[in-house]
């Protein structure tokens, strides 16, 4: 494999991973909020015992999210440079913001969480946890933004002088509807997160017998804030494929594996085997109408085929191929005019001619045939992104089916009446993490070939290290993760195992033991 | 000066501060780590060095994740170059980086001896590999390091990773390893009590007197070396192309500014002072808070040395010199700028006014008694 492929490896390998703690750390942050909130407000200290258990499994997922973090950031450095440096005005400036004002406020108080219950009073304690929680959204809030940007490059320009994108707008930067719609969608998909690991463990210690009155009033808070988080995902990622159609319609059509466009309303593929190859998507199974209405939201505009869209790709890299002579002579002659002139009227297709390097490396003299090629290169691996988003869409309404049987059953308490509800609750934990992955690798693996949309191929992003050097970075990474994973899987069952018990003073321990009779509290309304 | 100059040289002020609240705040839990296996003398006592520090380690280490992503957005250039070409040490900094929080959280959850001293040793490893990487790479840029641009600024670096350890660099790196131990046992001091303040006292006063000989021979050493000189360039508010100037290398260039401007000489004397003053206090065993405060201005000044000795260079090329990285050509742009130092100007009070509270709830020593206490719910 070449630098590109083994960099791009390294990040995907070292990004899904990072994301394994991130959406959980998200979730369980408001959660461990909803809970202390209780506490503070009724005074019943059995809510506490379930902050302060629940904050344990939140502590070890934490430190391993940071640790995990503090490399992604890096890497943008040390595999990314060219990038780095081309975008580093914009991209760099919401990671900063991120470190002042979310992730300094996350790390911060989440020492205290652990440390202060002795020394804060009750209010205090709990402002720590807000402040928590307000740290890990802020800090997802930033880094989509950037995200956001890479997908929609928007408030920016080049400067041929410093070779490098400047900001030109940066509240459109901020405002960037491609990065509020991900950001919601993202946050929410951590709460869903949150609250499976809380059920899922809940019922183990349900179906083991354990832990009833913690495991009961667990199951009721992440139903409810479960329900209302994965019917806010869902909704949440109808938005964010609106504004995909709008922004990124080459994505869009590889999410549907569409290669002709069809007269609107178009179709939905609901299943299907994407060709790449053939340019055809065989045995689809359709629904009339439906991808024009979520897509559009409306019955008259038409989505553009993947074919239509490598047509169009194909005049922009032509248009590109100009720039980027323009571009050569102004980098060694910046005051020739008639290059300034040829340059300012191709500009926008730049990214397409940077399209070109790896194809024809001297890029001006490129043939139609090299063009096509290039143009070609611009779909990203369909069936990837087809499959990725089939899969994540079917868990999304798989939760909501879930959270809301769970959620009704715990209104009408009823939540450990049945034993094979409680079974499929506790085999559903992996679930949402997949859904989290998935959506990554939709979002990122449908962006490519490039890293900024349209503008910065990622073949050309990558530093120029030697291929062995990334090679042996990804050995030591996937040692150094493996044993990672180890230490957490073993460090979390331990807790768990232990259970709430532990972390508990005496009197406690008796009030919480299994004799108690079930729903003697009034379990199932955690707001009063 | 024109505006962007000006806002170029407060980012490099705002760089230097970041260095230096990393180097101050995760520096002596940098420090503690490589300590507590030293002074610590039985489990308890291990136990209490590591939790003098165990409710802010993770505020503090976001010192390193604000200063990347500082670099990345007000010196893009700087980001890309050093940390593409110091590829093999910035993944050791991360792998050791991980030993933290694993160490943290792992070593106590076992009573096995032999678990608990493997992770001591990983706690060690964790806290001594990321001080000395600083150092050398510090003692790398110092020197300049091989790099150049194509016309397209894409970077060709030239150097190799065992070429990082260089004799220079390594000196560097030991002033670094010394200073931050020096830091950690003041710190250390502050929050324990009795036979463990005691010996604390006493490593860091070893440690002091390293750092104050060894910086020392690195300010000679440093004079002695090629140093580099700007001939022109394409003025201090032009647009940032790294290709636009012409750069000599000049013996002696490291001392240049301070044969220019003497006044500057304050600030490796303040290093002296500091270190000098620490090492008093801790011998006396008097105001474990005022030396904590010395021992921080020493480890300040002397990344402020490093600072002023560059200026007005970030990264000189070793290879290509006129392709050096200075503070009038590879910053972001003006607009940027001035973004991120509203957000700074915002942000930094309110983190260290929270920061502030913390350090004040969390007053008074850590004890044997405490951990002992509190066994399960402390590292």
């Amino acid at each position: 494999m070449d630098v590109v492929a083994l960099s791009r490896l390294q990040f995907g390998l070292t990004a899904l991973y990072h994301f394994l703690f991130i959406p959980l750390t998200l979730g369980l942050a408001v959660l461990l909020v909803i809970m202390e909130v209780v506490f503070v407000t009724t005074g019943k200290t059995i809510w506490r015992d379930m902050v302060k258990f629940w904050g344990v499994l939140f502590g070890i997922n934490f430190a391993m999210g940071v640790a995990t973090g503090i490399t992604m950031e890096f890497q943008f450095g040390t595999n990314w440079a060219y990038y780095s440096h081309y975008v580093g005005d914009i991209f760099g400036a919401p990671l900063a913001i991120e470190g002042l004002m979310a992730f300094f406020l996350e790390a911060t108080f989440v020492g205290m969480f652990f440390f202060g219950w002795d020394r804060l009073s009750k209010v205090q304690h709990l402002i720590v946890t807000v402040m928590v929680a307000v740290g890990t959204n802020l800090s997802a809030l930033w880094i989509l933004i950037a995200n956001g940007w890479m997908q929609h490059p928007v408030g920016a320009k080049f400067s041929i002088a410093t070779m490098s994108m400047q900001v030109s707008d940066f509240s459109a930067v901020l405002m960037n509807e491609n990065a509020q719609d991900k950001f919601v969608h993202t946050a929410a998909a951590g709460y869903v997160v949150g609250s499976m690991f809380m059920l899922s463990i809940s019922a183990i210690y349900l179906l083991m017998g354990r832990h009833r009155a913690i495991a009961l009033r667990s199951m009721t808070v992440a139903a409810s804030f479960g329900l209302a988080s994965s019917l806010a995902v869902v909704s949440l990622g109808d938005a964010s494929g609106f504004t995909i159609a709008h922004d990124q319609p080459m994505k869009m059509a590889a999410i549907e594996g569409m290669w002709q466009t069809e007269p609107a309303p178009a179709s939905f593929n609901v299943v299907g085997l994407p060709d790449q190859a053939d340019h055809v998507t065989r045995d689809a199974l359709h629904i009339p109408w439906a991808l024009g209405l979520i897509a559009t939201h409306s019955t008259t505009t038409p989505i553009l085929g993947i074919d239509q869209l490598v047509r169009q790709n194909a005049l922009r890299v032509a248009s590109g191929e100009q720039a980027y002579g323009a571009l050569e002579t102004l980098r060694a002659t910046p005051t020739d005019a008639a290059a300034l002139a040829t340059f300012n009227a191709h500009e926008p297709d730049l990214g397409y001619g940077l399209l070109l390097k790896t194809i024809d490396p001297v890029v001006t003299d490129a043939t139609p045939a090299q063009i096509q090629q290039a143009a070609w290169a611009s779909v990203p691996p369909v069936a990837t992104v087809f499959w990725s988003f089939r899969i994540m869409v079917g868990l999304g309404f798989y939760f909501i089916v879930l959270f809301a049987t769970l959620f009704y059953r715990a209104c009408t308490r009823k939540l450990d009446s049945a034993r094979w509800l409680l079974y499929l609750t506790a085999y559903s934990l992996p679930l949402p993490w997949i859904a989290a992955e998935l959506g990554w690798t939709t979002a990122e693996v449908g962006r490519q070939p490039w890293t900024i949309q349209g503008m910065l191929p990622t073949a050309l992003s990558v530093s120029s290290v030697p291929a062995m050097n990334v090679a042996i970075s990804i050995a030591a990474f996937v040692i150094a993760y493996s044993a990672l994973f180890v230490v957490e899987m073993f460090l979390m069952v331990r807790t768990i195992r232990q259970g709430p018990g532990r972390t508990q003073e005496a009197p406690i321990l008796i009030k919480n033991s299994p004799i108690l009779p079930p729903a003697s509290q009034p379990a199932s309304q955690p707001a009063e | 000066m024109n505006e962007y100059a000006i806002f170029r040289v407060i980012w490099w002020a705002i760089l230097g501060v970041l260095l230096i609240g990393l180097a101050v705040m995760d520096g002596f839990d940098l420090g503690a780590a490589m300590l507590s296996p030293i002074i610590g003398k039985t489990d308890s006592e291990r136990r209490v060095v590591i939790n003098t520090v165990g409710p802010v380690w993770e505020g503090n280490q976001v010192w390193l994740i604000l200063g990347g992503g500082a670099i990345f957005a007000a010196w893009p250039m700087l980001y890309a170059v050093a940390f593409s070409g110091f590829y093999f040490a910035m993944l050791l900094l991360l792998l050791a980086l991980i030993l933290r929080p694993v160490g943290f959280k792992f070593r106590s959850k076992l009573p096995s001896t032999s678990w608990r001293n493997f992770w001591d040793g990983a706690l060690f490893v964790g806290g001594l590999v990321p001080a000395l990487v600083y150092g050398v790479a510090f003692g790398n840029v110092l020197q300049g390091v091989p790099f150049t641009f194509d016309n397209f600024l894409r970077i060709t670096y030239s150097g190799t990773f065992l070429g990082l350890f260089n004799p220079f660099a390594l000196l560097c790196g030991i002033v670094s390893v010394s200073m931050l131990m020096m830091h950690g046992g003041a710190y250390v001091a502050c929050k324990t009590e009795g036979a463990i303040r005691a010996r604390a006292r006493h490593a860091a006063g070893i440690a002091a007197i390293v750092t104050i000989i060894l910086f020392a021979l690195a300010g000679v050493w440093a004079a002695h070396l090629n140093g580099y000189a700007v001939k022109s360039f394409a003025g201090t508010g032009a647009p940032s192309d790294m290709l636009a100037k012409s750069v000599t290398r000049v013996a002696g260039g490291l001392m240049a500014n301070y044969r220019a401007v003497p006044i500057t000489l304050a600030v490796p004397a303040i290093a002296f002072i500091c270190a000098l003053l620490t090492l008093l206090l801790l011998r006396r065993a008097r105001r474990p808070g005022l030396t904590f405060i010395t021992s921080g201005l020493t480890v300040a000044a002397i990344i402020g040395t490093a600072g002023v000795s560059l200026f007005p260079f970030l990264l000189p090329s070793s290879s290509n010199p006129s392709a050096s990285l200075i503070v009038w050509d590879s910053s972001s742009g003006l607009l940027t700028l001035q973004i991120m130092l509203v957000a700074t100007v915002i942000f930094l009070p309110l983190i260290l006014l929270y920061t502030s509270w913390i350090y004040y709830v969390l007053r008074g020593p850590v004890t044997v008694a405490h951990i002992e206490r509190n066994d399960h719910t402390v590292y």
